[in-house]
């Protein structure tokens, strides 16, 4: 009896091996399970708690009541929110712009030295990263201060004739955005980068395209892909960052990572701060999934 | 052969969630589990007390009451001993959130000075005792500025301009802007508010930064001449520059107590109850007044460091940062829970800083 | 120009971006030394903060912390990310929108968001709260990262390699092995790289996953800013750069003897 039951069980097995074989959506749905049951569980689920959360009311002393209210939404129709907003996005676009343009040059020189440099010169990228935040913050602090490290050198290069008030102004707040947000930048960049063939670019050379416009007509829109990952993992956390702000901008300005920080742990107003949360997830999403179709990883479009 | 690694990844999945959830029912009785502001609590201290005991601590840290009440709601538990300030305190009383204390297993207790028991955030010491006191006030590098000053009001001249820092408080510092103009720290009336904002705004040219974590390292870089501190950065700030001075304006510095707590569903209570008396103790509790510059509201412990340490001693009871005279405490001002009005205070903080 | 080898101009520009990216840690590396505690200004050559250090238990144990739960979320995120990227890019599955946002949301939702919810979350299923609550965090806010930079890697890969590894008589697993993942290579060293420096660095979602006897270095650092960044911390950090600078030169020289 084993024999034959062992030998269907076998040709099942087969079967459904052949027939997942087959099915390119069988594949795709197997290879997206882990990540999806996963996100299910400990995003999705947490999501909803959030949004249950969003139609409740706050009770006088900071507490929860389970009271449906739908005013959370309604109070955030107004132009101080807008405002802050739009201050945010900017900051998120400026970082991301500036690390685009610092990041590019570098993750292409990367692509380019040998191969076995290239792992090297990756890891150097990152192992200033893997000290403390809050330290490396301070550092810049440091650096930037009125009687700092910069002002100093300048001051006996004889640049400069008065110190520079640099340290909580928005220069400053760029500068610790920009570095911190560089390797999320120069990462994606160097892997799309990096698979560009040499021989591809040669080949344009033999046919007489310039460096420039093989540049132009080759390597940059092959390295699209790279902009896109890049640009969405620097713009939306940067957008909503706000310690650096906070500790090289002197906390004058509030930005939409204050906002609804400020909601869950100064106002204790977890409601409005969850409706909050609720619509400016709505709103990057939305940004970030237009982005992908117009200009990300749709193939048709990079050809 | 994908769906198998899918199977073996979900297994190893159920297997961590096993492994947190396993031990949740079997508290050892030989632990207490503290959960405090960080650098607050001198390592020799939780020594001294796992020697005497036995018991080991577990010591994690927040940087905020708020943070720290968040965690607590949104149903973490396995603490046994926290430290609330003041208002805290009366807002997790509100809520249920602590478990009353038994002040008979707490002997040393009675260490503690008479005008600090009874407070009226937590009446009859039911459910805190306090385990450090201060002040926020006025703080100033003289080495900067000649005339020292006397009011809040002086942040407000115009030859300060870019050269104060203010707590990144908004409990503190819109309380201060409405004491200057002769209101309540704590007022919810919205006409005395809105006139508290549009003075606050007329403050911001003259504020370099907001910072909480640590005002004192501008003040001692430099980068700003007065503004607004806790007593410790100033103690700190003090005893690194000399020409750093505090002081309590003629309208009142802020007052402020931390204590220590149980919460509810501790899972040591008995053991937290041993710790809490470990702390009063006048030996523990001149440890921390070693380390850190707050005010100690432990009489036994300053009746001691008199006798045992009088240099050590005179240097506590001479600066006003770690010990405010009488009159300053008499006119101290604490921060109270605000209830509905606390959405008031927040939108006037983030129309200033979110401001043009 | 011959695109082999990076002009000049290009050099130059990538070390300056290096000297950017370097110039905090020198500073850092530097006043790990100073005698003064608060670390405003230099005061003096001391090596006594290392010696603290080693004394410091709290800060040992939160080191030991940060490292096993990094270690453990990076692992499971980038092989977990790395399937999804190859779903999305290749596949059309149904639910390959929703899947895709959902690969977001860890991204854009405010971090203090889905620190709370994560909390609520795990106190309602009566998951007890520790390393493995905090692993289990990580593992959702890395998993996008990585997929988003695998996927910009698997971008424009020619399907036919694969195919041709098939015809040849090579199964699935042999041409994942030898084909797939040597060329998506780079881009899962990337993606692990990212989660990595992100598990090290997250605060917000780690203390509020966090429990008894579960503080990160992050988490023990932020709180002790509330006192001052003593030069204890800076010197901890330069053992660690100090650390991986070792690792990579011992790898470099292993290669070079192999040659």
């Amino acid at each position: 009896m084993a024999a034959s039951t062992r030998g269907t069980v076998l040709k099942k097995r087969r079967l459904s091996l052949a027939a997942l074989r087959e099915s390119t959506t069988a594949q795709g749905l197997a290879l997206i399970a882990p990540t999806a049951l996963y996100l299910l569980v400990f995003m999705i689920v947490p999501m909803i708690l959030v949004g249950i959360l969003s139609l409740m009311t706050r009770g006088p002393y900071g507490n929860v009541v389970y009271r449906l209210n739908f005013d959370n939404y309604t109070r955030l129709i107004d132009p101080l929110y807008l405002r802050i907003l739009m201050y945010s996005i900017g900051v998120g676009a400026a970082t991301t712009l500036i690390t685009l343009v610092i990041g590019y040059p570098l993750a292409y020189y990367i692509a380019r030295v040998p191969a076995r440099q290239r792992n090297v010169l990756l890891f150097l990228i990152l192992v200033p990263f893997w000290t403390n935040f809050i330290i490396r913050i301070y550092a810049w602090i440091m650096i930037l201060r009125t009687e700092g490290l910069l002002n100093s050198f300048l001051l006996n290069l004889g640049l400069i004739k008065v110190p520079l008030d640099i340290l909580y102004t928005p220069t400053a707040v760029l500068i610790g955005m920009v570095y911190e947000f560089l390797p999320f930048m120069i990462l994606p960049l160097y892997t799309s980068l990096e698979k560009i063939e040499n021989a591809q670019l040669e080949a344009a050379a033999d046919l007489g395209a310039r460096p420039l416009a093989s540049f132009l007509r080759i390597t940059f829109p092959l390295s699209l892909p790279g902009i896109t990952a890049g640009s969405i993992l620097t713009f939306i956390p940067a957008m909503g960052m706000f310690v650096v702000p906070d500790l090289m901008g002197g906390a004058k300005t509030i930005l939409i990572g204050n906002l609804v920080r400020n909601q869950f742990l100064t106002a204790r107003d977890w409601p409005f701060g969850a409706a909050s949360s609720m619509l400016l997830m709505f709103l990057t999403l939305a940004m970030t999934l237009y982005y992908t179709r117009k200009v990300g990883f749709s193939e048709d479009l990079l050809v | 052969m994908k769906i198998y690694r899918i199977i073996a990844m979900l297994a190893i999945l159920a297997l961590l969630l096993a492994a947190c959830g396993g031990g949740a029912s079997q508290p050892e009785a030989k632990e207490v589990n503290l959960f405090a502001w960080s650098e607050y609590i001198p390592q020799a201290l939780l020594d001294g007390f796992t020697e005497k005991t036995g018991i080991k601590v577990n010591y994690d840290t927040y940087s905020s009451n708020e943070e720290m009440l968040a965690k607590l709601q949104a149903g973490a538990s396995g603490y046994d001993v926290i430290i609330p300030s003041d208002y805290t305190v009366a807002i997790m009383i509100k809520q249920g959130m602590l478990e009353p204390l038994d002040l008979a297993k707490i002997p040393n207790y009675k260490n503690i000075g008479e005008q600090f028991k009874n407070l009226s955030y937590d009446p009859g010491n039911k459910y805190s005792v306090p385990y450090q006191w201060g002040t926020v006030g006025m703080v100033y590098d003289a080495s900067k500025i000649s005339t020292p000053p006397t009011s809040w009001k002086d942040l407000w001249l115009p030859e300060y301009a870019g050269r104060v820092v203010l707590l990144d408080d908004e409990r503190e510092v819109i309380g201060m802007v409405l004491l200057t103009l002769g209101y309540p720290k704590n007022s919810t009336d919205p006409a005395q508010l809105e006139e508290a904002k549009a003075r606050f705004a007329e403050l911001l040219p003259n504020v370099r930064l907001f910072d909480s974590d640590s005002p004192k390292t501008a003040l001692l870089a430099g980068e700003v001449w007065l503004g607004m501190t806790w007593n410790g950065e100033a103690a700190i700030a003090h005893s690194e520059n000399e020409n750093i001075q505090y002081l309590c304006p003629v309208e009142g510095c802020g007052l402020w107590y931390d204590n220590l707590a149980i919460p509810k569903g501790a899972p040591h209570v008995q053991a937290a109850h041993e710790f809490i008396n470990y702390v009063l103790d006048p030996e523990a509790s001149l440890l921390i007044t070693a380390e850190f510059p707050y005010s100690n509201p432990n009489q036994a412990a300053l009746d001691l460091l008199k006798t045992k340490d009088p240099a050590a001693y005179e240097a506590y009871m001479g600066f006003p940062a770690t010990n405010p005279s009488a009159a300053d405490v008499q006119n101290g001002k604490r921060v109270e829970d605000l209830g509905d009005a606390t959405a008031l205070w927040d939108r006037i903080w983030t129309e200033i800083k979110g401001g043009e | 120009m011959s695109e082999k080898k990076p002009s000049a101009w290009l050099r130059l520009f990538s070390a300056l971006v290096y000297l950017y990216i370097y110039l905090p840690i020198v500073l850092l590396v530097i006043f790990s030394f100073n005698k003064q505690k608060l670390n405003v200004s230099w005061e003096g050559f001391t090596l006594s903060w290392y010696q603290e250090l080693f004394r410091n238990q709290q800060i040992l144990l939160a080191i030991r912390n940060s490292l096993t739960i990094a270690l453990v979320s990076t692992i499971v995120a980038t092989i977990i990310g790395t399937l999804a990227a190859l779903a999305l890019q290749r596949y059309r599955f149904p639910g390959y929108t929703l899947t895709e946002s959902t690969l977001y949301i860890p991204v854009i939702i405010p971090e203090v968001v889905m620190g709370i919810s994560l909390l609520v979350f795990f106190s309602l299923i009566g998951v007890r709260l520790g390393l493995g609550t905090i692993t289990l965090s990580h593992i959702a806010f890395s998993i996008p990262f990585v997929a988003l930079v695998v996927r910009a890697r698997l971008h424009g890969f020619d399907k036919s390699i694969e195919e041709a590894a098939m015809d040849l008589g090579a199964n699935e697993l042999t041409t994942f092995w030898r084909v797939t993942l040597p060329t998506i290579l780079p881009g899962v060293l990337s993606g692990a790289l990212l989660a990595l420096t992100l598990s090290l660095d997250d605060y917000v979602i780690t203390y509020f996953t966090a429990g008894p006897g579960s503080t990160t270095l992050p988490l023990r650092i932020f709180s002790m800013v509330r006192f001052a960044v003593t030069p204890e911390v800076n010197a901890l950090s330069t053992i660690w750069v100090a650390t991986v600078f070792l690792v990579l030169l011992i790898g470099q020289m292993v290669q070079n003897r192999q040659r």
